[in-house]
């Protein structure tokens, strides 16, 4: 496991540090000065949808690209427009680029050739990384022999086998069907956590970003939207794009009517909720609520009504019913989930309230 | 999909019906004449006659005559040196195309490659000679230089049949290593430069050995068609030095001796089929 | 940072290579569209003119204008026969289970891998021993010979599955056999047809060693321009070279701008 950096300009345990770095192409603005710090031995994933700056800023952690400007440190070392072959950043590729001509042991062992490794310590390295990646026996194999499934785990040894200080993923579980991704997922947790390198991994896909990230960043259009812990990111989202891009939300459009230390009293079309959170008197703000957390049936506990919605439709989803039911007051109908044994009929009545302690407050 | 049904029957027919017309034309018109050309290599010659005891003189003729021996020795040698050298030539030429060439431009730089092999073949050739004789483009640019007091001629030579052969050939491969590189996926490149290798490494040991089945298919097709073409070595070769076609030409239009000259096709088809052989093979064992 | 030169003189080794090369592949052309100009009978320096002459005496030939009607008739005709041919075949093959489809399939693109020389001879033995004249006849019988192949694996690589599935379709709304031939068949395949056509013409047009072996009186223009050259260098031979290579120019253009016309339409 790699120990903490300690140079000039950065924090101990910083493993990156993206200052101000902004990416223009032509016309478009990718990235619009993002500032990121990542910590060491963190598994960070960039999230976001296309066109977001997460592939671009990846590159440019790579050294694919040099920023238009601002600076791109490594364990404290400015690499901003150092080449991707003296970057101590390997990177797993979205269709892998094994080399078809090479074998495994090949393909693997590659980055140690580059770097001078003899022979004989180059073999025992490059076993030692198709161990980690459940490959044990696959050395002498050719690419064309593997299955998809393989083929991303081999990329893994070879990018993991030259002992990076970071390692960048770049969509790396997109081309395999689902169960299979989850396998993989699961099985990239376990070996980062083995190997304890700084993982940076770019994904479109929220539900995979929680199952594996310690710090979430979510992008969008060349911006930082929020970046946290899945579960801070989830439960308590930053920005209205995040709380709609992060699975579904309804949101409450609302006025401050009085504000204290902590906390908020907003007035909304649907009654008047206690928040937590920070705005002016008199500020137009948001409220978000995510649909397992509006409850159906009368009010109990801490649960505010809402009023009594009529159904549109349901689906069932196997762990759930997801309903769309119109709220007289609301502009929007309210996508609501319903128990899995507990289905309901469109054009029923269904009753809501809501635990304002659930409600977000969004500003701006 | 198709099952034995009553009406499979009258479809199959139909299908040999659609097929017959270009499976009849190709047996008349290629299969027969060609084994035709090989019951004639077995025949000789006498006088006017067709003598049609069948005998391999003519085969054995072709090993006995340095004649025609060496005219078959002259057309690897001319064949397997126009190769390289085009190979030598069109590979840097291609990988600067597919690397350094915006996508936008790469149609019209290949378009002007190819645009002035628009001319006939014949015409094409002919040019060359425009360019190599004695007073030509050539040696006229030498003597203003400096270089030689008298017009010099460089045509009539092996090393014009080489150059005209060249010229096209160049263009070919050029073809097909660009098609060859520009299909290899942008991200083996980014690979190797992840892990370490600068730009010649990543060449040597990525690129080159991806883009050698382009190398030997653009090979293998200047190595048919130049070893079958009569029309450059007649035109810039002159007939100090005979290569197989033009001797194979001679028997027809001199002697009149189609058994001969059938045998020394049959023996270009040899040739060619032992290549062809040898590259399928090389093709095989490469295969990803 | 390491200096790095700036990107116009980094690449000058590469614009250096590439203009030496597309130099060398231009440099006999130019030469033969210059002296094709001259104005004395010879095509070489000095460079006297520009003149007209030769190319009028290329289209008072009359020997030259009849080859040049030779070309364009066996041309047009032979691709003609090599499309109907090559279509007709790739749809019996990919529309019906054949037996042994693989090996008629091979059978029927084994010319493309027989070098010219060598059909052509075959073909001089055949029409000598069984009496057949040397006519623009046999050449296009020659020339359908070497093209067919190719029209029949250019249309029947795009006789895939897509295009089954919409003539399923035709059927299944009830149009006739005939029907979706005509109707569906050919209309989609039209670019693979146009494109073998276009091949088979151009392939045709300057093909000289086929034509040479089995034509007698009547020839094709590279036939009539071999003849020419036997009077060594002449502007004349200039003349009749570019005016075929800006014609095949003059084509594509017009060609490419039809094609661009409709794909922006």
């Amino acid at each position: 496991m790699s120990t903490g950096g300690m140079s000039k300009g950065g924090m101990s345990g910083t493993a990156v540090e993206i200052d101000r770095v902004t990416k223009r192409f032509e016309q478009t603005l990718a990235l619009d000065a993002i500032s990121l710090a990542i910590e060491e031995g963190s598994f960070v994933v960039l999230l976001g949808p296309s066109g977001s700056g997460k592939t671009t800023l990846l590159n440019i952690l790579g050294g694919f690209l040099e920023p238009t400007t601002g600076r791109v440190l490594i364990k404290g070392a400015d690499v901003t427009f150092v080449p991707p072959a003296k970057r101590p950043t390997t990177t797993v590729f979205q269709d892998y680029a094994l080399f078809p001509h090479m074998t495994i042991a090949g393909n693997v062992g590659f980055g140690l050739a580059m770097r001078g490794v003899a022979r004989p310590e180059r073999c025992a390295r490059v076993e030692t990384a198709l161990e980690l990646v459940g490959l044990a026996h696959t050395r002498a194999r050719k690419v064309h022999q593997l299955s998809g499934g393989q083929r991303q785990r081999i990329a893994l040894a070879r990018a993991l086998v030259v002992e990076p200080a970071v390692l960048l993923l770049d969509e790396p579980l997109g081309a395999l069907d689902l169960k299979l991704r989850r396998q993989m997922q699961e099985e990239l947790k376990a070996i980062q956590k083995r190997v304890g390198t700084t993982f940076v991994h770019v994904t479109h896909d929220q539900d995979e970003a929680m199952a594996i990230a310690d710090t979430i960043v979510v992008m969008n259009e060349g911006r930082i939207e929020d970046q946290g812990a899945p579960e801070r990111v989830y439960l308590r989202p930053k920005s209205r794009f995040t709380a709609d891009f992060m699975g579904d939300s309804n949101f409450i459009a609302g006025r401050v009517a009085e504000a204290a230390a902590g906390q908020v009293m907003v007035d909304t079309a649907l009654g008047r909720f206690a928040v937590e959170g920070t705005a002016a008197v008199g500020q137009a703000v948001t409220l978000s609520v995510r649909p397992e957390h509006v409850r159906a049936g009368a009010a109990a506990g801490a649960a505010q009504p809402l009023g009594t919605a009529r159904v549109l439709e349901s689906g069932f989803f196997g762990t759930h019913h997801q309903c769309t039911a119109a709220l007289e007051a609301a502009e929007r109908p309210f996508k609501v989930r319903l128990p899995q044994k507990e289905s309901i009929a469109p054009g029923s009545d269904l009753p809501l309230s809501v635990d304002p302690a659930d409600l977000v407050l969004l500003t701006g | 999909m198709e099952r034995r049904t009553p009406g499979s029957l009258g479809r199959e027919a139909r299908a040999w019906g659609f097929l017959l017309p270009a499976l009849v034309w190709t047996l008349a018109f290629f299969a027969a004449p060609l084994a035709i050309m090989g019951l004639y290599s077995l025949w000789q010659r006498s006088g006017v006659a067709l003598v049609r005891d069948f005998t391999t003189a003519n085969y054995e003729n072709f090993f006995a005559k340095s004649y025609f021996f060496d005219s078959l020795v002259n057309s690897i040698e001319v064949t397997v040196v126009v190769t390289l050298i085009s190979i030598l030539l069109a590979y840097p030429l291609a990988y600067i195309l597919a690397e350094k060439v915006p996508p936008r431009w790469q149609r019209m730089a290949l378009l002007f490659a190819i645009l002035p092999f628009w001319t006939s073949y014949v015409v094409r050739s002919y040019s060359w000679l425009l360019v190599l004789s004695e007073g030509g483009i050539l040696s006229n640019f030498l003597l203003d230089v400096g270089l030689t007091a008298e017009p010099v001629s460089f045509a009539n030579t092996r090393g014009a049949t080489v150059v005209g052969f060249v010229h096209f050939f160049v263009m070919l491969l050029t073809l097909t290593i660009f098609a060859n590189l520009v299909q290899l996926p942008k991200s083996y490149r980014k690979a190797a430069a992840d892990l370490g290798a600068g730009p010649v490494r990543s060449f040597l040991y990525v690129i080159l050995p991806l883009t050698l089945p382009g190398i030997m298919v653009g090979a293998f097709l200047t190595f048919v068609l130049c070893i079958g073409d009569y029309i450059t070595p007649q035109i810039l070769g002159g007939n100090r030095e005979l290569l197989l076609p033009q001797t194979l030409m001679l028997q027809i239009s001199r002697r009149s001796d189609f058994p001969m000259a059938s045998a020394l096709a049959i023996v270009l088809m040899l040739v060619v089929s032992l290549v062809y052989v040898a590259c399928a093979r090389w093709l095989r064992l490469e295969r990803l | 940072m390491a200096p790095r030169l700036p990107r116009p003189v980094r690449n000058l080794p590469a614009i250096a290579y590439v203009a030496l090369v597309y130099g060398f592949i231009f440099l006999p052309v130019a030469v033969l569209v210059l002296f094709s100009f001259q104005e004395s009978r010879v095509p070489v320096p000095p460079f006297n003119g520009p003149s007209l002459r030769w190319y009028a005496a290329v289209f008072s030939d009359t020997r030259m204008m009849d080859a040049l009607t030779n070309s364009i008739l066996v041309a047009l005709l032979s691709s003609l026969v090599s499309v109907v041919l090559g279509f007709l075949a790739a749809y019996g093959l990919a529309r019906h289970r054949v037996p042994m489809s693989g090996l008629i399939q091979g059978f029927l693109t084994a010319p493309l891998t027989v070098s010219y020389l060598i059909i052509a001879m075959g073909l001089l033995i055949t029409f000598n021993a069984v009496g057949v004249p040397k006519s623009l006849l046999t050449i296009g019988i020659g020339h359908v010979v070497i093209n067919l192949p190719l029209c029949f694996a250019i249309v029947y690589s795009q006789m895939g599955e897509h295009q089954a599935n919409i003539e399923r379709a035709a059927r299944d709304l009830g149009a006739a056999e005939w029907q979706v031939l005509l109707l569906v068949t050919v209309p989609i395949l039209w670019p693979a047809l146009f494109a073998s056509f276009f091949l088979a013409v151009t392939f045709s047009w300057d093909e000289f060693i086929i034509a040479f072996m089995v034509s007698r009186f009547e020839v094709t223009l590279p036939v009539e321009i071999w003849s020419m050259l036997r009077s060594g260098l002449n502007p004349k031979t200039n003349a009749v070279g570019s005016f075929v290579f800006l014609i095949s120019i003059a084509i594509v253009l017009v060609l490419d701008l039809i094609v661009l016309r409709k794909r922006k339409a």
